[in-house]
């Protein structure tokens, strides 16, 4: 601790216990116990306490004040805590029987300040940090704070009862590994007096028979066998089993949560993992004896599980899959489509669910929908992944959802009735339709994916948000359709769906719903992204009125719609799908070219993002060379650099230097190193284009927005200015041109900072005002020499450390944090003399 | 309780229920369907129709081709169209006491009834339901009248003739009973026979019953109908939405406890759903009026149309059509739109509101005031000079068979860039196209019909249900016991409609299952009153003096005069007789009564059946059996070969002719009981 510090601590100590003084802020509390846990860990705490009496003092006097605020009390306890842990302070404190008036049942259990629950969870807290010798277990033992811990489990604070029920786990493991040298049996006197205590409370709690007290006991056995994988564990287990066991033989099963989350903590365990470990025994028992909601998280983690014996997967994934095989057997699927289970489905209790209520079925269903779209991407270790079935058994689900099927059971009557314009499950249904585009399906199940997405994509009653996963899967499909056709060309069945498809896009970016019509462009440009250049889709796409629509809602009244607009144009463009050229002059065009009316989005639309998608559309031109664009790129960055300068949104100035940019490396060239092979051009050619480039840059004016972005007060304005100079430093630097003329650059090489650039800048600006007018006309306002002056000037490598620190890294220093304290502390006081 | 029902169509109600000797018509709706079979009334003369060849019978016979005539293979009449009125002859209508009216759709057969079958009851209806009523029969009579048809056909109506039609004309029903449009003398007389009421005001009907109007949802002054008795209460659920259009929210809170609900009016299209009907007609009106096509709108003067004006007014910015015409015409156009704005306490709370600020509470004002909306009582005159294409266009009538969009129906019809968008519900929009045939415009059938859905209906059943717990007055009064509620209903609501008969959800579903009608159909109601209200003078009530029978209950015999009048029943103390001159001086007046020496004491109390096996066999009856039976149970005497049937409210002691033994065991019975 430094000696400023030490002398800035008593008046701190002296504020805290003084009930007068109020800190108001208490994440000053929170802040000083950080630095005290800091300083403890880096030097001794021993001497810390021996030096600064006052933090003694301060324990005392908090103990004895019967009247404490309780913020007070929350930390004192904790900073007790804290040195607690180190075990000669441990001593030391004991010495004066601190720890005891703290954490004993003596101490502030006793007092109605422990009706606050952040005096519990300071307690707790206390002891928990407390707990790092075997010195301090012993003390808890002695004092019945373990007792204590066991009935903050059921503390009303959810925050207090899962420390407490951590903190149970920490000092289990904590008594553990200090005796992992000794052999184990599950007999009592084996173990050590605190984990016997432990052990007792939990195996009390299991057999209690009321639901608070097993799920407390499970949690602390969840958590201890997710984070402890010492061979010990095994043989808790072993003493745990028979327990857990009987509770799955209860009639009717309680904590069934909290059941599934001890066998799957357990099957992730090494220690739990071989497979001769009775715990697959138990779970094979769980999946049997959970109802079928309660058992599919189980089924999904043991699948998720790395080695696990094969007849419980077989069994895992036949729960999961069995309310869909309900679903097609409600349906009564013609013959032909093969089941989802081998075996005859006779499970009325998967049936009761579905028909019991909509909730009940909607729950179930997009349960097993979400929880089927996890394992998809893992389909392939699953030796029976019934691609097929689970597509007929989800396009069964959204034709019941839309009112289409015609099942022949009264079961699929009732469920049809049920699930009729039912959004969750459509979404779900929807989501696990497009992830189901990643596999072999025959061609009459395409025929039937393409038919109920059209249905759902047609369809008034489709919600926005069903509407948006219904977008979102016709896309999976159609990608994935176009993967498996052998020409370069889309196919029949492709081109057919096409020719369906844009009469609805058309509609939906009609509709009076913004966020249909957000989804709708979202559609398009995506779709374009990928397949702007097979001619089958441009010809679809260009014989509709989508472009002209799509262009209509840039004046969009909702800008969300306004910013999509932006980017499907954008894309539209790139890929000459667009109607009009976006040449970058045309002001005398009958209509407005798409250059212009993006630049004018630019500049006035009063919403961020469809400015944001503009500049990022721009920067994707140049990044891309689009066509129109590359005729002028000099007029094209100058132009759009100019708008941009002026933005208010730090994003899209971060934006526009990223414009800069891709503009510098392609008139520069990349980094150097990146390409070592290159050949290399003589270095005088090279540094006569760098000088003509530079030239041209400046001519720009690139460098002004540059520059001016350096100073910037957005942080990520300036430090993507920053590394943009470094690059075009690093450059330089290779062809030797930052070596400088005269003396005097020399002089200030690196050492700048921003507020000598700013002082340049404006100098610059005077300089350029005094200029005969067509000089300034001419925006020639700075010479090469001015920028490699700046770029030697400015110690850019310490300001991108700088800029690299959060904000308030000044601010952070132990000493303005005590030093803040007492400032609050002096203006409460001046506040109260004004009173009078 | 019974229930006639005098017209088939499940949104154009139109019902008798005889309840407490009062009848009441719910309702009287005007089946307009009938008009699908005549031919449109040009406003201007139409080459085409009137050149379409008539109709000859499969051998050649022509004698009907003046009256029918064929348009691409459908057979219309060429008359003045004629409505299907409701049934005439099922109940007497002059003995008809009031007509509830629960909204301006549900009123148009008003002046056939009211003018026709010698009425002199009173019709009670929401003054706004009058003045849109009135506009809507106003606008039915100006578009029939002011295109004179010189022909009148009726031989087709012969009943020998009609079998030879094609369908539907074949099949139409009792075409013998249609009737042309009423004259606006009719319509005038009908309306001065309404007395306005307000939501929740109660208007009592001979002191026998009790009507309420409550706020149904679904139109401006729309209401459903409470109609009760001290302990009984009907509620007529009629065109009542849930959805936030802007009428007054829909009162369903006034509607519990109710012991029969009559529940008619739910959308005739359950499966769209309004919300996207909105969204394919604002799509459908800009993709073609982007193309240069004009939208026609077949539509009724006030109702969905102040909605839809709303949705454009945000709409037509976001799809670029700020620079396009909106017309609406019909005779009443302008009344309509300035109504609307002035029911103020008829709207939503939003609306309600806005007047306050003050502003209009409907956004066409400002459509109006900009230019965009323009409304013309017809097409001829001003119209004609200011039309401008493209253009969207609002006008009547939704059967297209006569009004202004007739003539908007020749005139773009031939141009597949037009096209026509159907938003009410009440016409099949097929059946409307049939005499424009071939048809290029484009036809988009998007109907907005707010009124509730089968899931909102079952909800609402749910609701009503919940609470009706009401005390079960026989026995005990802290025992409450739920009264099942009969929900009656037109047919169409029981099962699902013909065209997609798997949609088990669009059908009633309720506990117990509702009982339906169909037209000419008399249902006697299921229900049974079981009490009526008597009021007790105070002198009589104080000489009363009731005996605790057990804790709580305390009972008291009454004799007394019952006098009835007006629906109105009182107990009176009984008249004093002429008192012999002998007579010795009374205590009490209940000692007046001259036979009240004569009656027996009331009994109280049930029999513990365990104890009376035990006491029989005290009193030396050996071979007691007892049997359980529904209602109670049977002692049996086998030796004496006696009966002793114990019930809830009754003791039989059946034996052979042993009057001594019966005595007995009446008075083993009678140990058990109290008296008093």
């Amino acid at each position: 601790m430094d000696i400023e510090c030490s002398r800035l601590l008593p008046s701190v100590c002296a504020v805290l216990v003084d009930p007068k003084q109020f800190v108001a802020d208490d994440t000053c509390l929170e802040k000083l116990l950080d630095w005290f846990k800091t300083v403890t860990e880096a030097e001794s705490s021993l001497l810390v306490l021996q030096e600064n009496p006052c933090l003694t003092e301060l324990l005392f006097h908090v103990v004895k004040l019967q009247d404490v605020n309780s913020n007070i009390l929350s930390f004192t306890l904790r900073l007790a805590g804290i040195f607690a842990a180190h075990e000669n302070s441990f001593q030391y404190l004991q010495q004066g029987e601190v720890l005891l008036s703290l954490f004993s049942e003596a101490g502030p259990l006793s007092r109605p300040a422990w009706e606050d629950p952040s005096v519990r969870s300071g307690w707790i807290q206390g002891v928990g940090s407390m707990v790092q010798h075997e010195r301090a277990v012993q003390f808890l033992c002695d004092c019945g704070a373990i007792d204590v811990i066991f009935s903050l489990q059921g503390d009303p604070s959810l925050f207090v009862a899962s420390t407490a029920s951590q903190l149970l786990v920490h000092i289990l493991g904590f008594t553990m590994h200090s005796r992992r040298a000794v052999p184990l049996t599950t007999q009592d006197c084996d173990w050590p007096v605190c984990a016997r205590m432990i052990v007792g409370h939990i195996e009390e709690s299991l057999r209690s028979g009321t639901v608070p007290q097993i799920t407390q006991a499970l949690n602390v056995l969840t958590t201890l066998f997710g984070r402890c994988h010492e061979s010990w564990t095994e043989v808790l287990w072993m003493r745990m089993n028979p327990f857990v066991g009987s509770l799955l033989e209860k009639e009717p099963l309680l904590a069934a949560h909290s059941l599934v989350d001890l066998f799957l903590s357990m099957a992730r365990s090494p220690v739990f993992s071989h497979l001769e470990c009775d715990l697959w025994i138990l779970s094979t028992r769980a999946l049997n004896r959970l109802s079928p909601t309660q058992s599919g998280p189980l089924a999904l983690g043991i699948l998720n599980l790395k080695d696990c014996p094969q007849t419980l997967r077989t069994k895992a994934f036949n729960i999961l899959l069995q309310p869909l095989a309900c679903v097609l057997q409600a349906a009564s699927q013609p013959t032909g489509s093969p089941g989802l289970l081998d075996e005859s489905l006779n499970d009325s209790v998967i049936t009761d669910i579905l028909l019991s209520s909509k909730s009940s079925c909607a729950g179930l269903l997009c349960q097993t929908l979400a929880h089927l779209e996890e394992l998809q991407p893992m389909s392939h270790l699953l030796i029976d992944w019934p691609h097929v079935p689970l597509l007929s058994a989800v396009m069964t689900i959204l034709r019941f959802c839309s009112g289409l099927a015609t099942p022949a059971s009264s079961v699929g009557d009732r469920l049809c009735g049920i699930l009729i314009g039912c959004f969750r499950v459509q979404r779900s249904a929807l989501d696990f339709l497009g992830t189901l585009s990643q596999g072999p399906s025959p061609s009459e199940l395409i025929r039937g994916v393409v038919e109920i997405l059209l249905v759902y994509l047609k369809s008034p009653d489709s919600s926005p948000t069903v509407l948006k996963k219904a977008f979102q899967a016709t896309l999976k499909w159609l990608l994935s359709l176009s993967k498996t056709s052998t020409s370069s060309d889309l196919c029949p069945q492709t081109q057919h769906f096409l020719r369906d498809l844009f009469p609805i896009l058309q509609k939906r970016l009609c509709s009076p719903c913004w966020e249909v019509r957000d989804s709708a462009l979202e559609f398009l440009t995506q779709l374009t992204k990928h397949w702007g250049g097979r001619a089958g889709f441009r010809q679809a796409l260009l014989s509709s009125e989508v472009p002209e629509l799509a262009e209509d809602l840039l004046r969009d009244p909702e800008s969300y719609v306004r910013a999509s607009a932006v980017t499907a144009m954008g894309q539209l463009s790139s890929r000459g799908l667009c109607s009009n050229p976006i040449g970058t002059g045309s002001k005398n065009d009958e209509k407005k070219s798409l250059f212009l009316e993006l630049l004018e989005i630019l500049s006035t639309d009063s919403e961020g993002f469809p400015r944001r998608a503009v500049i990022q559309v721009f920067t994707e031109w140049l990044r891309e060379g689009h066509t129109d664009v590359s005729k002028d790129k000099e007029q094209f960055v100058t132009k759009v650099l100019q708008v941009v300068s002026c933005d208010l949104d730090w994003e899209v100035r971060v934006q526009g230097l990223e414009l800069a940019l891709v503009f510098l490396v392609q008139t520069l060239g990349q980094h150097e190193t990146e390409c070592p092979y290159a050949v290399e051009m003589s270095s005088v050619t090279q540094s006569t284009q760098l000088t003509e480039s530079l030239q041209m840059l400046c001519h720009m004016k690139l460098f002004d927005f540059i520059f001016s972005a350096l100073c910037d007060c957005d942080r990520p304005v300036a430090r993507k200015s920053c590394d943009i100079l470094l690059y075009l430093k690093a450059k330089l630097a290779h062809h030797g041109s930052l070596q400088g003329s005269g003396e005097a650059c020399t002089e200030s090489l690196g050492t700048q900072n921003t507020a000598w650039l700013e002082t340049t800048l404006r100098k610059w600006k005077a300089r350029d005002q005094g200029q005969p007018s067509e000089v300034a006309d001419r925006g020639d306002c700075q010479e090469p020499d001015d920028v490699l002056e700046v770029l030697r000037s400015v110690d850019l490598e310490g300001l991108r450390g700088t800029l690299a620190k959060s904000s308030d890294h000044i601010e952070k220093s132990p000493q303005s944090l005590l030093q803040d304290m007492l400032a609050t502390v002096g203006i409460l006081e001046e506040n109260e003399a004004d009173c009078y | 309780m019974k229930l006639y029902s005098l017209s088939g169509h499940p949104t154009l109600p139109c019902n008798v229920l005889k309840f407490k000797s009062t009848t009441i018509m719910l309702d009287c709706g005007l089946d307009m369907t009938s008009t699908l079979n005549f031919l449109p009334l040009p406003l201007v003369q139409s080459p085409r129709l009137s050149n379409l060849p008539g109709w000859a019978l499969k051998d050649g016979n022509t004698f009907l081709d003046k009256e029918l005539k064929e348009c691409s293979g459908h057979v219309f009449v060429d008359s003045v169209p004629e409505f299907c009125l409701p049934e005439t002859e099922l109940i007497d209508l002059s003995t008809v006491d009031v007509i509830l009216i629960s909204n301006y759709h549900c009123m148009m057969a008003l002046p056939y009834i009211t003018e026709h079958t010698g009425f002199t009851g009173t019709v009670y209806a929401t003054e706004p339901t009058v003045q849109i009523g009135r506009l809507l029969m106003e606008e039915l009579v100006n578009f029939i009248e002011r295109v004179p048809k010189a022909q009148s056909a009726s031989l087709w109506k012969n009943k020998e003739v009609q079998r030879l039609l094609p369908a539907p004309l074949k099949d139409a029903v009792e075409v013998s009973t249609w009737r042309r449009c009423y004259t606006m003398q009719e319509v005038n007389s009908a309306l001065s026979k309404i007395q306005l009421v307000g939501y929740s005001q109660k208007i009592e009907l001979f002191g026998a019953v009790q009507v309420t109007p409550l706020s149904s949802g679904y139109a401006l002054g729309s209401s459903n109908w409470i109609i009760q008795s001290h302990y009984e209460k009907v509620s007529y659920v009629s065109g009542s939405s849930l959805l936030t259009t802007h009428p007054q929210p829909m009162d369903q809170t006034s509607l519990k406890n109710s012991d029969v609900l009559i529940l008619t009016g739910l959308t005739q299209i359950p499966t769209a759903n309004p919300d996207g009907m909105v969204g394919e007609f604002c799509s459908n009106l800009a993709l073609t009026v982007r193309n240069g096509g004009n939208v026609l709108i077949p539509c009724y003067p006030s109702g969905v149309i102040y909605d839809l004006l709303e949705c454009l007014y945000q709409y037509i910015d976001s799809a670029g059509l700020s620079n396009v015409p909106f017309y609406f015409i019909s005779p009443v156009a302008n009344s309509s739109l300035e109504f609307a704005q002035i029911f103020a306490e008829w709207l939503c709370h939003n609306k309600q509101t806005k007047v306050y600020l003050p502003e209009p509470p409907f956004p066409h004002a400002e459509l109006i005031q900009t230019n965009k909306l323009k409304h013309y009582p017809s097409i001829h005159g001003d119209f004609s000079n200011e039309f401008k294409q493209p253009c969207v266009v609002f006008t009547g009538h939704p059967s297209l068979r006569f009004g202004d969009v007739v003539h908007f129906m020749e005139l773009w019809g031939k141009s597949s860039l037009n096209t026509v968008i159907f938003t009410e519900p009440d016409f099949s929009y097929l059946d409307a196209l049939a005499p424009y045939q071939p048809l290029a415009m484009k036809c988009i059938y998007c109907p907005i019909d707010t009124r509730l859905n089968f899931i909102q209906v079952s909800k609402l059943l749910k609701e009503v249900q919940m609470r009706k717990l009401r005390p079960e007055r026989r026995r005990d009064s802290h025992k409450v016991a739920q009264v099942p509620l009969h929900v009656v209903c037109p047919e169409q609501y029981t099962q699902p409609p013909p065209a997609q008969a798997h949609r088990m959800d669009l059908v009633i579903d309720c506990q117990p299952p509702a009982m339906s009608y169909r037209r000419a159909e008399v249902l006697a109601l299921p229900f049974k009153r079981r009490y009526e209200k008597i009021e007790i003078m105070p002198e009589l009530a104080d000489s009363l003096v009731p005996l605790e029978i057990k804790p709580g209950i305390s009972l008291a015999t009454v004799s007394a005069v019952l006098h009835t009048k007006d629906n109105k029943h009182v107990l009176q103390s009984p008249p004093r007789p002429i008192q012999p001159p002998a007579s010795k001086k009374r205590k009490r007046v209940s000692d007046d009564i001259p036979d009240c020496k004569l009656l027996k004491p009331l009994l109280s109390g049930s029999i513990p059946v365990d104890q009376f096996v035990q006491t029989l066999e005290k009193h030396g009856f050996s071979d007691v059996k007892v049997e359980d039976t529904a209602k109670g149970h049977i002692v049996l005497l086998q030796e004496a070969e006696t009966l002793i049937q114990i019930e809830e409210d009754s003791t039989h002691i059946i034996c052979d002719n042993d009057e001594m033994l019966r005595v007995r065991l009446r008075d083993l019975v009678l140990k058990f009981l109290q008296k008093f």
